[in-house]
């Protein structure tokens, strides 16, 4: 039998009191926040903030952005990973930009561990907003894991010159990734 | 271990990222081609939120938000069954809504349509697929609501769904319209999606989910991408 997939449609204007009731201060409870880190999860602290730009270079401050990774050893929580992480890390966050006063989204974690030992340490991002009627996808790589982003097959597949649209910044424990939709500095978008 | 990856994401069904009629997209859609990924387990893995995860009203938008008593407007039950392009049901996934209320306000800062707040309605629920994939709602059928894309624009009734299915990959975020709408043919949003297709949006009347004496029933099944028939060695 093959059905038809329901097309995608844009997450709207309207979206936090569904999706991000906590944040935003909606009396409805909060299941996915932008703060994936508890008390036992082992591995090193990061923050990761950034802003979402269209093609004016305007800051959009009603983007969602979804965020999904490994723990520090690279298992994800998830039956498919045999390994499948043994602490209470989750590894899913979401965050919209309309609360910051700088629309950003800020995300609290740790830093990731590579997955297979191939792929360097990444974290996988889904962007949706107004005026985005099918969502896109992204990843996060860090500017301090140089060697192994050399050796990166995704980052590899990727013109040289529009990588460092994929690599989040390093300032101590704080990485700047800024998404561009349009324009010369377009964040690569992957069919996924 | 052998996982078996997901068949690709269907553009003739999904909008074009830059579609003008709906103007918001001419600077926020991506404009370059999308770089292919071989899928690993960054693609094949994605967020498990169980049953133990949503509350016992969280599915019942006429009752999850009571204040001093029921929402105004017309109750509905709104049910379905979430399964992939090969008809295989897909269980234990995390459906999250959001609507306008019965006069086509949301509660939020920026809907500043004059149109009045129920104070028994907030419009926003969630619910896990059963072991056949079927979810079920209850809640108030939204309102139009008038948008500013161009003169005297209204959007349809709709409601709006969020899931994730099996992976990060499947990860859908759509609108549930309802049948007979004279709005739907004027709306760039639900048009973003070409004919054949954008049918699939439009929820069917059922008068066998419809509870007698209480609420009006509509059937809505989400579609998503399916496996491939051969795995990968990973
Ligand atoms: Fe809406």
């Amino acid at each position: 039998m093959a059905l038809k997939q329901t097309p995608s449609q844009t997450v709207g204007p309207y979206f936090a009191y569904g999706l991000t009731p906590g944040q935003y201060g909606y009396p409805f409870r909060e299941l996915v926040a932008n703060n994936l880190v508890a008390a036992d999860t082992e591995g090193a602290r990061i923050r990761i903030e950034g802003c979402v730009y269209d093609g004016a270079g305007d800051k959009v401050p009603d983007a969602m952005i979804e965020i999904w990774q490994a723990d520090a050893q690279g298992r994800y929580a998830h039956p498919a990973d045999p390994r499948s992480s043994n602490s209470s890390f989750k590894g899913f966050g979401r965050f919209g930009t309309g609360t910051d006063p700088d629309n950003r989204f800020i995300f609290e974690t740790i830093k990731p561990g590579s997955i297979d030992g191939a792929q360097a340490p990444h974290i996988s991002v889904i962007v949706m907003m107004r005026g985005l009627l099918t969502h896109t996808f992204t990843r996060i790589y860090f500017s301090d894991e140089a060697e192994a982003n050399q050796a990166d097959p995704v980052l590899n597949s990727v013109e040289e010159s529009r990588r460092p649209t994929l690599i989040a910044t390093a300032d101590g424990a704080v990485y700047r990734f800024d998404i561009h939709m349009q324009g010369d500095q377009e964040t690569v978008f992957f069919d996924v | 271990m052998s996982l078996t990856p997901f068949k690709s994401r269907d553009f003739k069904s999904h909008p074009a990222f830059i579609h003008p009629a709906y103007t918001s997209t001419v600077l926020r859609g991506q404009t370059r081609p999308l770089v292919a990924i071989k899928p690993s387990l960054s693609e094949l893995t994605g967020p498990v939120y169980g049953h133990d995860a949503v509350g016992e009203l969280d599915h019942d938008l006429t009752k999850n938000s009571i204040v001093d008593g029921p929402p105004i407007g017309e109750r509905i039950v709104v049910t379905g069954r979430v399964l992939d392009e090969d008809g295989r049901p897909q269980p234990d996934t995390l459906l999250e809504i959001w609507q306008a209320n019965a006069c086509g306000r949301y509660v939020h800062e920026a809907d500043q349509h004059e149109a009045p707040l129920d104070g028994n309605f907030l419009g926003a629920g969630r619910c896990v697929t059963d072991a056949d994939g079927r979810y079920r709602f209850y809640t108030i059928k939204p309102g139009a609501y008038p948008w500013p894309n161009h003169a005297n624009a209204w959007r349809p009734n709709h409601i709006h769904f969020s899931l994730f299915g099996a992976s990060f990959a499947t990860r859908l975020v759509t609108q549930m319209y309802f049948p007979g709408d004279p709005l739907l043919d004027l709306d760039p949003i639900y048009k973003s999606s070409p004919p054949g297709y954008r049918e699939l949006m439009v929820s069917q009347f059922s008068l066998d989910d419809t509870e007698e004496g209480f609420a009006l029933g509509y059937n809505f099944d989400l579609i998503l991408r399916g496996r491939n028939a051969t795995p990968m060695e990973n």
